[in-house]
């Protein structure tokens, strides 16, 4: 049983974390922590309460942090976390995920590193840059880069990356050998004889649903998909939805069926709320069906933008949904997005939203 | 021949290393050298000033007699060695 919850929030300008009782109604936030280095992902480790943040300074480079008593003092390293001599250098930390003892980052230009030791250094799983596709990886507009990874809780040889603009990529030998599994996933920004390719898709969030099917959704730049294959043959289900653009998606802890997004009004089109009205849509269905949700949430000039992974869910009962958004507002809700609260404002602009719940 | 040389550390390595000085004393002939010397003494330095290519990151400066020098400038016993952090940010 959950007695604190906390958000852990990454922003342009350092990490904040809010903090609450189950009840999730009233939050205390504190920060900025990381010397307001921005920070692209925070995440929490439920067994320990350890908080990770990845991120990357123009000066200083890239770095994950790590906080464990609850982000009130850090640590900083960046050993190994850089490629062979003569290429392109590590950017920044994109993405981290925890399993079974490990912490892996995500990094830009895309690469994946893991840590054994609890982020004090790294190494390079290099197979995922071995594959011969790598040369032909080409940049999004947040740059070329590892944003999301699915760590497999069961079987820890499987893994799912997934690049912008590369495509998803798995590796069911703990990271030695890839294969790009994007097939349904169009590219409409390709010409229209070549809008399906092995690879080149752009991926915009990849998660895992809850539950043993190891199902896996996916907001793309291009539309919404659903794969119960372990990613082999994605499916559209933008069906309902406003929009076929978005970045966030976020699985509910439980459902498989279950999931919420943040769709926005296109790729063209400012990438706002569609018509400056804010709302996270839910599917109960696995995506066959939509509802918008807005009780809370502004609906008059709300042009409000949410990135890749600035939505969340927590792990109590009835799940707790979280938004943050590019102008530096966080909004919770604490039963399932049906109504929502807004906990922060004049945050810097929100690059990632997670939570922990610990039972202190 | 090694020497000695006077490195002036930018201040936002303070917040990073709390323990670092803002001024040193450090034996280097050239400012790599300098760097892996930093870093023997606070491990993670120069993964800070210093990227993989490897070469002094974008946004840091080096100076030594007024110009911005690399990794391979030679360093005379004596010298006065600026690490700056460029202008950068938003």
């Amino acid at each position: 049983m959950a007695n604190t919850v906390l958000i852990l929030v990454g922003t342009r300008k350092g990490a904040f974390v809010l903090e609450s009782d189950a009840a999730r109604k009233e939050w205390s936030l504190r920060g900025p922590f990381c010397e307001t280095w921005p920070m692209n992902h925070v995440v929490g480790d439920p067994a320990t309460g350890t908080i990770y943040a990845g991120g990357g300074n123009e000066w200083f480079g890239p770095a994950v942090w790590r906080s464990d008593d609850a982000g009130r003092s850090w640590s900083h390293s960046s050993q190994g976390l850089a490629y062979p001599e003569g290429e392109t250098p590590v950017r920044a930390v994109w993405s981290l995920g925890l399993r079974n003892g490990s912490l892996y980052a995500g990094v830009e230009p895309a690469g994946l590193f893991e840590s054994r030791d609890g982020g004090k250094s790294f190494s390079h799983v290099a197979g995922l840059r071995e594959h011969p596709s790598r040369p032909e990886w080409q940049a999004g507009a947040g740059g070329l880069i590892l944003h999301s990874m699915v760590l497999d809780p069961d079987d820890h040889d499987r893994i799912w990356v997934a690049i912008s603009a590369a495509g998803v990529f798995h590796s069911a030998d703990g990271g030695r050998s890839w294969e790009p599994r994007n097939s349904g996933t169009r590219c409409d920004f390709l010409p229209e004889d070549q809008r399906y390719p092995e690879f080149g898709q752009c991926v915009h969030c990849l998660v895992r649903a809850a539950g043993s099917s190891g199902r896996l959704y996916q907001q793309n730049h291009c539309g919404m998909y659903r794969s119960d294959d372990a990613a082999r043959n994605w499916r559209s289900i933008e069906a309902g939805l406003p929009s076929t653009f978005g970045f966030p998606a976020a699985a509910h802890p439980r459902d498989e069926n279950t999931l919420f997004l943040a769709p926005l009004n296109g790729d063209t089109a400012g990438r706002f709320m569609p018509e400056g009205k804010a709302a996270v849509w839910r599917t109960r269905d696995g995506g066959e069906t939509w509802q918008d949700l807005r009780a809370g949430l502004p609906q008059h000039n709300a042009y409000l933008s949410v990135l890749r992974q600035a939505l969340a869910t927590d792990t109590l009962e009835p799940a707790g949904v979280y938004m943050g958004t590019t102008s530096g507002e966080l909004y919770a809700s604490a039963d399932e997005g049906e109504s929502w609260t807004q906990v922060a404002s004049h945050l810097p602009g929100i690059l990632s939203v997670e939570t922990l719940a610990r039972p202190g | 021949m090694t020497g000695s040389v006077q490195v002036r550390l930018p201040a936002l390595v303070a917040t990073m290393f709390p323990d670092a000085p803002r001024l040193l004393a450090v034996e280097a002939s050239t400012v790599a050298e300098m760097m892996d010397r930093l870093d023997a003494q606070w491990p993670g330095l120069k993964d800070c000033f210093c990227d993989s290519r490897p070469a002094i990151r974008r946004h840091i400066n080096v100076f030594v007699a007024g110009r911005r020098v690399g990794l391979d400038a030679t360093l005379p016993p004596g010298a006065d060695v600026y690490v700056l952090t460029a202008i950068s940010g938003g």
